[in-house]
């Protein structure tokens, strides 16, 4: 099967480009960095098979953080059959950067000039025909986000599989030409993969990869120590002959008028200000967590939750009417309702939150919540780019962790990826609100954006720990692009929406379920004890740990039970919690099982303490040391409840 | 003359960027190269932001004191 590969600028829009292509539900976001990892897709093209691969975006080949070099490992090593380098026509000459140099490798390139709408309102000018011939690729003018050109796209794609293709030979000027010729001569009958002139250009820039590819051998590595000794690496010169060329075949071929005071000129003149910067951003967070509360959970929570207790009735009254064993009838009511049930519970809460996010994400806002945090994260040693990253993560820490890898600094991508957790995810969502339900039910709005506002403030106070003690080094600079402002195209929003409901979900009926199950077994054990109490085998294991808990107020086996449940994933300490508790009602339950000041103490706890295990896998994998994820396990740990004791502690002194 | 002297809303050209090998290789490649003339859209507080080809690009301050500009009469 052919493959083909999307290569592009972060936010040129390969990642809707795919998914119009394959029919594939990748995250779309308007911000660089989206896509931080390697998707693979298919589509039938003339009744053939195609692999579609997605890549995160890159400036250039020559890499410089984790995601840009997935791409630039894939464009290399993958063998493509054909690269559609996805362009973003309101900024052709940067992103023909990258064009250029897959030109010089020889690579078999078809641009998409994306965005071609935006140009065409932005009233860009642009000569295609002219400018193909001039690059001697095929261009197509497409709009991904609105499905146009993308037939066209993919009849000039599969027309050039197997066309034959000459590496770009652009001049650098005499001194480095000749300097290109030298190595060139060097490389000469040496069995390497690449265009020699392209490996000869790429020593001259310094690239690390290349250059430990052709250290093995002797005499070159010899003559690279000399360049180097010469200082004879001509990295800038080199960015500046390509811009050069850019420039010289561009001339002529795109006009654009002179800047114009645009819409995004103006949204940002009061987004990005000194004044109303971080007001606005905090205010617009706490709107959307507010609106989740009312929609979610006042609003549409209650038909939710009456609907699953109708469904648990109505099945319970069947399974007693065939005389269904006495011990399916209690699980399938109390393990199965009273536990997977009160998480689905949730479901209308966590619809409304990721459509939040996903408005959030998709307008553009998010590289200006990173600009305007910038100073503050500098007073914390990390820079503005790391936000992001946290913000990722209200909606779950799996992604916000990868999506460090856009960090190129490996200081700030350790510190973004151990405070990722303290940025309270959707799943902990459910836990807060029963609690809430219980002990809050006239303030919830501002108990809930007090406890994420407690996770953002120890996310900062962890953040300057470790760049004081673990992580010292050298200040990072903030770099970043400012995305053009975007109406949410509502087929995104939901797409994306739906995608993470799905995930929640599966892991009701996944993890949860099994969860469920396991501790549902144990709490029947052994053979004729009562059922969920102390003597059962579960209140048992509970009873030894809970003393741990006590002076955080929460001591009861059913609470401690339940926070080890949490650390498959989180939903589970609330269907432990309604299992154990069931046949009463949670709410009711909790009430009689804990005092105000042990609920807050209690939810302190499930907001800082231990990732769920997807997590600390995730920060296994993207850390690569089980150390750090142990780490990562034990601090949190740790750190969760000394604040709960405090929290308890200092609580209990007042009432 | 430095990046962050330029007022808002003028032109300049790069001249050098005296910075570790990293960063500045990554401004060049993002088109701050030697001789492109760029357009300071916001310089007070903060993060400059610069408009260089058709995009805006947001820089650190310590960041963009270290770039040497030359202004451009238009
Ligand atoms: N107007 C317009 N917007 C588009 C078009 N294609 C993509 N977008 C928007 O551009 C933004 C970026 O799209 P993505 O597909 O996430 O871009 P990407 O290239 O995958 O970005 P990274 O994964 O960060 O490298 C999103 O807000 C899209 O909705 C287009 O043709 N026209
Ligand atoms: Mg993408």
């Amino acid at each position: 099967m052919h493959t083909i590969a999307l290569v592009g600028n972060p936010n040129s829009g390969k990642t809707t480009l795919f998914n119009a292509i394959t029919g594939s539900n990748q995250h779309v976001g308007n911000w660089p960095g989206v896509t931080v990892e390697k998707k693979e897709g298919f589509f039938t093209y003339k009744d053939e098979k195609y692999t579609l691969v997605d890549l995160p975006g890159s400036y250039t080949l020559g890499a410089f953080s984790e995601d840009e070099i997935v791409a630039r490992d894939f464009v290399l090593k993958g063998n493509p059959d054909v690269v559609i380098n996805v362009i973003d026509a309101t900024n052709i000459k940067r992103n023909l950067y990258l064009t250029i140099q897959l030109l010089e490798m020889g690579a078999n390139v078809v641009l998409a000039l994306n965005m071609i709408d935006e140009a065409k309102s932005k009233k860009i000018n642009i000569d295609i025909k002219r400018l193909s011939e001039r690059l001697n690729v095929p261009i197509v003018e497409t709009s991904a986000s609105k499905k146009i050109g993308v037939d066209e796209l993919l009849k000039v794609t599969v027309e050039s599989i197997g066309r034959k293709t000459k590496p770009l030979e652009i001049s650098y000027g005499k001194y480095i030409d000749q300097e290109i010729v030298n190595i060139q001569k060097l490389l000469e009958n040496k069995d390497f993969l690449y265009p020699k002139r392209w490996m000869a250009i790429k020593i001259l820039e310094n690239d690390r990869e290349i250059i430990s590819l052709v250290s093995s051998d002797s005499e070159i590595k010899a003559y690279i120590d000399k360049l180097r000794e010469e200082d004879k690496i001509f990295e800038l010169d080199i960015v500046d002959k390509r811009y050069d060329y850019i420039n010289n075949i561009t001339r002529e071929l795109i006009k654009e008028p002179e800047n114009v005071l645009t819409t995004t000129d103006k949204f940002d003149k009061v987004l990005t200000s000194y004044i109303f910067g971080v007001p606005i951003f905090a205010l617009i967070m706490a709107t959307v967590f507010q609106l989740t509360f009312k929609i979610g959970q006042d609003f549409l929570g209650g038909y939710v939750e009456s609907f699953i207790g109708y469904i648990a009735t109505l099945v319970e009254n069947l399974l007693i009417s065939i005389n269904a064993p006495e011990l399916l009838v209690s699980f399938i009511s109390e393990g199965f309702f009273g536990g997977v049930g009160a998480v689905l519970v949730f479901v209308p809460l966590i619809v409304v939150l990721y459509f939040f996010l996903a408005i959030l994400e998709d307008t553009g806002y998010m590289a200006r919540a990173a600009y305007v945090m910038d100073s503050l994260m500098r007073k914390v040693g990390l820079q503005g780019k790391s936000f992001i990253s946290m913000i990722v993560g209200f909606g779950c820490n799996v992604p916000g962790i990868m999506s460090t890898r856009t960090l190129e600094n490996k200081k700030d991508r350790m510190i973004a990826i151990l405070i990722n957790p303290f940025m309270s995810c959707g799943a902990r969502l459910p836990v807060y609100m029963v609690f809430i339900g219980a002990f809050f039910p006239k303030n919830g709005g501002i108990v809930l954006f007090l406890i994420y506002a407690l996770g953002i403030t120890m996310a900062l106070i962890m953040a300057k720990v470790f760049s004081k003690t673990l992580f010292k080094g050298e200040e990072t600079h903030f770099i970043m692009e400012l995305p053009p402002y975007r109406l949410p195209s509502m087929n995104s929003v939901f797409r994306d929406m739906w995608e993470k409901v799905w995930e929640f979900l599966k892991r009701a009926g996944t993890v949860i379920f099994l969860v469920v199950t396991i501790l549902w077994v144990l709490s029947m054990l052994p053979a004729g004890v009562e059922p969920y109490s102390k003597e059962s085998l579960l209140g048992r294991i509970g009873s030894f740990l809970a003393p741990i808990f006590t002076p955080a107020g929460f001591g009861t086996w059913q609470a401690s039970v339940s926070l080890f449940a949490g650390i498959a994933a989180k939903e589970a300490i609330v269907g432990t919690l309604g299992m154990l508790y069931s046949p009463m009602d949670l709410t009711e339950a909790l009430r009689m099982n804990f005092t105000t000041l042990s609920a807050i103490s209690y939810m302190v706890m499930v907001l800082l303490y231990t990732p769920c295990a997807a997590t600390i896998a995730t920060v296994k994998r993207e850390t690569n040391s089980a150390k750090w994820a142990l780490f990562m396990a034990i601090y949190t740990f740790l750190l969760g409840y000394i604040m709960a004791v405090l929290v308890y502690q200092i609580g209990s002194l007042f009432i | 003359m430095v990046l962050t002297e330029i007022k808002p809303n003028c032109k300049c050209k790069i001249k050098n960027i005296s910075k570790g090998q990293m960063a500045t290789k990554r401004l060049y490649e993002l088109g701050l190269n030697t001789g492109a003339e760029v357009k300071v859209e916001k310089n007070d507080f903060g993060p400059v932001i610069l408009r260089v080809y058709g995009n805006k690009l947001a820089l650190g301050r310590g960041l963009a004191e270290q770039i040497e500009v030359e202004e451009v009469n238009n």
